[in-house]
């Protein structure tokens, strides 16, 4: 019991060390290729899109704002090319949220990690700072050299290092601005931004957006995706045996030898593996990992490691895509002998393909279908019904009508209520008897407070249904709905 | 807490502070060190507190602060912003008529929802949130009005009220018959029979019809005229329509004869602003009782 016991001896919980292996700075390489191609391609395409399209005009006639993509926050509306969404009207992002999981999901189900490797904002703009760092402090061997020796700080090692920041704050402060446009009308806000006349909010979200870009795709770059995106564990528990992931054809590349000694043993007809052990897949890699150690979770699947090796089988004289899109299946088959397989359509894959036709198709019909009138009541709670002096019974109700399109309207409210029952809007102007009239200005809603009175002869006893109709007296368009009349 | 000398625990190599409970040593462990100064810097926060805000309790009041902040001061700024914003709309409701207001969809949206606002705050409590009204308290959905449904009658009720001892008050009673001794027992439950039958009401098996008609035209028809029809000028209610401020019952009619009626509307000019009443009455004549 009394034993004493040394500390040495304890190896377990040693709370006197960090909780975390600090970070290895990665150093990628540029290398060039078909997969390096795609990202260049993409990489201008999103952030084409990301910086440009706030300018891209688009007319609505008068009034209205005249940008193709608006997020109209103190009026509560989005505008979208031609559609114009009312707050009540979120739900479409409902839809294209679950279209956008879906299509995540799909992607992941046909190629990997097709988002993270050439899609997502932290990679493309990770991969634009490592353009600019690589521009100005050259390539992996010369920007660790210059790492090394951090003390001898010349004329020259500064200025690259200012340079490179300042371009870095530039295309962060861009993409703060370009955020700030899509809230407002751009050519205006840009004037206001130069003249210094802008809402200080605009600001503060430019500093965030600043701040942001230029810490996340500057300093934490891979760490972002190891740390921070929930996505790659999601993603290790959403694939499947038949996806196809950037994979190390080991079958192929194993044993590893050098390239002097794999053509001596190949002359001698001994099996050996294509791999050099060039560390090429390791230098371009910007997560900094070792994809031969096979599927892990830093890995964002962008492809250039397939172009370093590519270029290095060439130079050796084997065929390319020892490291290539594949999967465990065809790994297998080909070490049986037995010929690949590639599958991409398949259960899960026409699953998430049905899903997102299906609500695809719910958005466009929902959207195609939509009214521009509209009409919502509220029976008034407290009286429910009130009896009027000749013994007639009458219910209040507070309507709200919603014209969301481009012009002003003249609206007729008809009702299919009680039997002889009677309608009246304060505030409207009747034409014909019984059927008020009211101007609702584009745009906009009106509330109004509409009276039915069911004369005494015939009372409904009980609560009875009553429909709302407002039509719109010039174009036709109507619109209903239905509440209940009820009875003292 | 300094270390206690040469006790080392022998498990984990640490020093000791050298208490010990049951045999269980404590170790030494420090807290960390930027905790450390976070607290301290909170305590240096909160003197910069007391000395900048107002903090202390003292007997009458407390400690004013150097900045001279108060949140009743702050309330009293946020209200005058308030009061600007909404400014030019209240001035341009004030500046209205009534007939005006219900005929601009802009003034009539404002006056609905400022009136149904200043409603729920000053006349719920009797008329209740929506106005339906009580026992001795008319509903003000119906379309009957004691005092008259236009728009410039109900504000005028509003401004000045019932029985509220404003000098241009709406003045009208309802006689007690039978505590001041004009009528008798019987001849109040007669009388109360033929006002039911005014409004359509079933009466009294053998009451005579006759001498209720006799009754009523002796005493009610000063102020309830011919037929029973009512008079807003004096605030005497119709009686031949399916509308009771206080009950058809007999009992209820007996004891309203018996006792008298006199119900009291507040006035509330001084008490609201012109314009606010100006919106109260174009929200009450909205209400759908309003000629």
């Amino acid at each position: 019991m009394n034993k004493t016991v040394n500390p040495k001896d304890l190896t377990s919980d040693d709370d006197n060390g960090p909780l975390y292996v600090a970070r290895k700075k990665v150093y990628p390489q540029s290398v060039q290729g078909t997969f390096r191609r795609i990202k260049w391609g993409l990489m201008a395409f999103c952030l084409g899109v990301y910086y440009f399209l706030p300018f891209v005009r688009w007319n609505r006639g008068l009034g209205a704002p005249s940008q193709a993509v608006l997020i109209d926050l103190p009026n509560s509306r989005f505008y979208f090319f031609f559609i114009e969404l009312w707050p009540q009207e979120v739900y479409y992002f409902t839809g294209l949220l679950i279209v956008a999981a879906v299509a995540l999901f799909l992607m992941n189900s046909v190629g990997g990690r097709i988002w993270c490797g050439y899609l997502c904002p932290q990679t493309v703009w990770t991969d634009l700072f490592y353009a600019v760092e690589r521009f100005f402090e050259g390539d992996r061997r010369e920007r660790m050299r210059k790492d090394k020796s951090a003390g001898a700080l010349t004329p020259k090692r500064l200025s690259e290092i200012v340079l490179k920041h300042a371009t870095w704050l530039m295309i962060a402060w861009w993409t703060g601005g370009a955020w700030v446009l899509y809230f407002n009308d751009a050519p205006t806000l840009v004037k206001q931004l130069l003249t210094f006349q802008a809402p200080v909010i605009a600001y503060i979200w430019i500093g965030i957006l600043t701040a942001t870009t230029y810490v996340l795709a500057g300093f934490m770059r891979e760490q972002v995706c190891t740390y921070m995106c929930p996505w790659p564990r999601i993603q290790a528990a959403l694939t499947d045996e038949w996806a196809l992931n950037v994979t190390y054809r080991y079958d192929r590349g194993e044993k590893r030898t050098s390239v002097k000694k794999a053509a001596e043993l190949r002359a001698l007809g001994e099996h050996v593996g294509d791999c050099v052990d060039c560390y090429q897949c390791v230098a371009v890699c910007p997560t900094g990992i070792d994809i031969r150690n096979g599927p892990q979770l830093e890995c964002i699947q962008c492809g250039l490691c397939i172009d370093a090796c590519d270029n290095v089988m060439t130079k050796i004289g084997r065929p390319k895509r020892l490291i290539g899109y594949d999967n465990d299946i065809n790994i297998q088959r080909r070490q049986e002998g037995k010929a690949p397989i590639y599958r991409i359509v398949r259960p899960r894959t026409m699953a998430y393909s049905a899903i997102i036709a299906a609500v695809g198709g719910i958005m466009v019909y929902v959207l195609a279908t939509r009214t521009l009138l509209d009409i919502n009541v509220l029976h008034d709670r407290n009286p429910v019904a009130v009896r009027l002096s000749d013994g007639s019974i009458r219910n209040a109700y507070t309507a709200r009508l919603l014209n969301k399109s481009g012009h002003d309207r003249v609206i007729a409210i008809d009702i299919d209520g009680p039997v002889n029952s009677t309608i009246h809007v304060v505030g409207a102007d009747s034409v014909t008897p019984d059927r008020p009239m009211i101007v609702i200005p584009r745009d906009s809603t009106s509330e109004l407070r509409l009276l039915v009175t069911a004369p005494a002869e015939g009372n409904p006893e009980k609560s009875i249904p009553v429909r709302f109709r407002v039509t719109d007296i010039g174009l036709g368009e109507a619109a209903s709905t239905t509440d209940n009349f009820v009875a003292p | 807490m300094t270390d206690h000398q040469g006790e080392f625990d022998s498990v984990t190599g640490r020093s000791t502070t050298g208490h010990e409970w049951d045999g269980i040593k404590e170790l030494n462990t420090p807290l960390p060190r930027w905790w450390v100064i976070t607290f301290y810097l909170t305590i240096v926060w909160a003197i910069g507190y007391w000395i900048v805000y107002p903090a202390w309790p003292l007997i009458s009041s407390n400690t004013r602060g150097v900045l001279g902040y108060s949140s009743r001061a702050d309330v009293a700024v946020e209200l005058a912003n308030l009061d600007r914003i909404r400014g030019d709309k209240m001035v341009a409701l004030g500046a209205a008529s009534l007939a005006d207001i219900e005929k601009d969809p802009a003034l009539l949206a404002l006056a609905r929802a400022k009136g149904k606002t200043v409603f729920g705050d000053n006349c719920a409590p009797c008329h209740g949130s929506g106005a339906a009204g009580a026992k001795g308290f008319p509903n003000l959905n119906d379309d009957d009005w004691l005092w008259g449904g236009t728009l410039d009658q109900i504000m005028q009720t509003i401004q000045f009220g019932a029985r509220s001892g404003h000098a241009k008050t709406h003045e009208g009673q309802m006689l007690a018959f039978g505590k001041d001794g004009v009528l008798k027992p019987d001849e109040i439950v007669t009388v109360a029979n033929y006002v039911r039958s005014l409004s359509g009401l079933p009466t009294r098996n053998g009451y005579d019809a006759a001498k209720g008609e006799k009754i009523f035209t002796d005493n009610c028809v000063a102020c309830h005229g011919d037929g029973g029809k009512g008079n807003q000028e004096l605030g005497a209610p119709n009686l031949t329509d399916k509308i009771w401020l206080y009950g058809s019952d007999e009992a209820t009619l007996i004891e309203t004869i018996a006792n008298g009626r006199a119900g009291v509307m507040p006035s509330w000019e001084g008490r609201l602003d012109p314009a606010t009443i100006k919106a109260m009455a174009v929200y009450v004549h909205s209400l759908g009782g309003g000629k």
